[in-house]
């Protein structure tokens, strides 16, 4: 029986979960869902959605447009995942030793992170332009005939690559300093007295200890990777010549460009699905070198 | 132990420095350019401190281009949808932590579920959505939508559920209510992981640029990430005004993180989750 404190127990809940759960289902439950509906139709918001079927996933599987971008997507993520992890690793490794001043290095290294793109990028453009550009002023002075980097279409994803990894770098160094800072200091203890050197600890203690952190690093900078979206609508609008078109810009494109909503949708969903494919298969294959318990 | 030499230290602390430079460098180039002539910015060498130093670029940044209102919609923004995305998700996680209820995990999960998918699967029908509800276009259409935040109710669950209970149970046999409890006890008692939620909503806020450039079509309407990269279509190589509306709206959000480093840092050690 509901009575009256009843009520008053319903009314309290409603009151204290409400604000957070209205938001989240008309925003982001009730979207998810939808978009799998409008991935199987065609709309252009102009004339009322025609039910298409599976044909969005069909096109986008066959666009060599899609193709490209994914390509790109995969080009950008195979430069920028090692350069992210292995730069983060070392300055953490660093960082977690004796050493003058690691609160504000730290400080340092993070500032690029609270950074938006769209400044990160236009600082990389500037900094990395042809003309007048202090990076290939610097390697003059060192003898070398810089590129064109973002205006060739050779050089333009490594420019985004180069921007991404000095904004991200930080944000990485932080979770594997959290996972160093998380390492017994007996087992470091017990290395010493059996006359570990310095390397042998780092290898046979630090870095096993470190992989259930580089693996979470990994995943989240791959998923990131994947969604590469604002530096290159910044830098090169997958520019020059579609040499740095992504799944995410075709995305946007198609959508609010083009006006092919069912199409973007279904672009999404199919990055979605890799993403997701890419995720297990790293948690699987984990177990060959994630080291967990102490 | 002391058996480590004094000049590992050092060398360290140099490899440590020299890239610290590496990574402070282009912040300090973003500033010098922004206060270069338009006639030196392609002279060779490039001059580290402007001659002269020129503040021409951030006056035509305030007459010719609507920045001052790009900033004020930022702060807006960026505050309103702080307030909301702390208070909505610190009450989610009291009712989570201190009302039972049915269904209280399933609801939970659902607030997980969202975290796990990522923003690009919804954005179509939100925006599909928001056109019917007129919302584009608006200040609210770049607001309400972001009101529920997944990651704050999951920060602060943790959070509440760490709080001794004495103290709210002396508080109820003194006959106070929930929202008092929520309010004058709950809340205040979890002041650093709060604080962790608010800083990460406002960066996050502050920061964002997709959905901001699929909502907003009025210049007058944008926030500054949107507007600067308006600009760079408007003003292909001004670097220097350029690179002045990028120092506004760097300045900010960098005093924001000087001010409470330490909560963004214990935000990104205690999960590790991005934006």
């Amino acid at each position: 029986m509901v009575g009256d404190r009843g009520w008053r127990k319903v009314g309290l809940v409603a009151l204290f979960l409400f604000p957070a759960l209205i938001p989240l289902v008309v925003f982001r439950l009730f979207p998810m869902v939808a978009s799998l509906g409008v991935s199987l139709t065609e709309w252009n918001l102009l004339r009322p959605p025609v039910f298409v079927g599976i044909e969005n996933y069909a096109n986008v599987l066959t666009d060599p447009k899609f193709h490209k971008a994914l390509t790109n997507t995969l080009y950008y993520m195979v430069g920028y995942l090692p350069l992210v992890l292995i730069g983060a690793l070392t300055i953490a490794v660093l960082l977690n030793s004796r050493l003058k001043g690691s609160t504000f290095f730290r400080g340092i290294y993070f500032l690029p992170v609270v950074t938006s793109w769209v400044v990160v990028a236009l600082l990389w453009k500037w900094l990395l332009s042809p003309e007048g550009g202090i990076v290939n002023f610097l390697l003059g002075l060192v003898g070398i005939d810089g590129p064109g980097w973002w205006t060739d279409p050779n050089w333009a994803m490594p420019s985004i690559i180069i921007a991404s990894v000095w904004k991200d770098l930080g944000f990485n160094m932080l979770i594997l300093l959290a996972g160093l800072q998380g390492i017994p200091q007996h087992l470091y203890e017990a290395a010493t007295i059996d006359g570990a050197s310095k390397w042998q600890k780092l290898r046979y203690v630090t870095l096993p200890l470190l992989t259930p952190s580089i693996l979470f690093a990994m995943i989240l900078a791959m998923i990131g990777a994947f969604q590469v979206f604002d530096q290159v609508w910044v830098m090169t609008e997958g520019g020059p010549a579609g040499a740095t078109t992504v799944v995410m810009e075709q995305v946007v494109k198609n959508a609010f460009r083009y006006g092919l909503m069912g199409e973007a949708s279904a672009m999404s969903w199919v990055l979605f699905a890799i993403i997701l494919l890419f995720t297990v298969f790293q948690l699987r294959f984990q177990r060959r070198w994630v080291h967990y318990g102490d | 132990m002391g058996t480590e030499s004094r000049a590992g230290v050092w060398v360290r602390t140099i490899i440590i420095a020299l890239g610290g430079v590496v990574f402070l460098f282009p912040f300090v180039w973003m500033i010098s350019t922004s206060l270069t002539t338009t006639g030196e910015l392609f002279k060779l060498p490039p001059q580290l401190i402007p001659n002269p130093v020129d503040t021409s670029a951030y006056e035509r940044l305030f007459t010719q281009v609507p920045i001052l209102r790009w900033v004020l919609n930022s702060v807006g923004i960026a505050l309103s949808v702080t307030l909301l995305q702390v208070l909505s998700s610190a009450m989610a996680a009291y009712a989570f932590t201190r009302l039972n209820f049915r269904g209280r995990n399933a609801i939970f999960v659902l607030f997980l579920a969202t975290l796990m998918v990522p923003f690009q699967v919804m954005i179509v029908p939100l925006f599909i959505e928001l056109r019917y509800m007129g919302l584009l276009d608006s200040y609210a259409g770049l607001i309400i939508p972001e009101m529920a935040m997944p990651f704050g109710v999951f920060l602060l669950r943790q959070a509440f559920m760490g709080l001794p209970r004495e103290l709210e149970e002396a508080a109820f046999v003194d006959g106070a209510g929930h929202v008092r409890v929520f309010f004058t006890l709950v809340l205040p008692l979890s002041k650093p992981a709060v604080a962790t939620v608010a800083v990460f909503s406002f960066m996050g806020s502050w920061n964002n640029f997709l959905w901001p450039l699929i909502v907003i079509n009025s210049p007058e309407l944008m926030t500054l990430p949107l507007g600067l990269s308006s600009l760079s279509s408007r003003f292909v190589t001004d670097w220097n005004l350029l690179l002045g509306g990028a120092t506004i709206s760097v300045l900010p959000i960098v005093a924001v993180f000087l001010f409470a480093q330490r909560y963004v840092l214990q935000g990104v050690a205690m999960s590790g989750l991005k934006g």
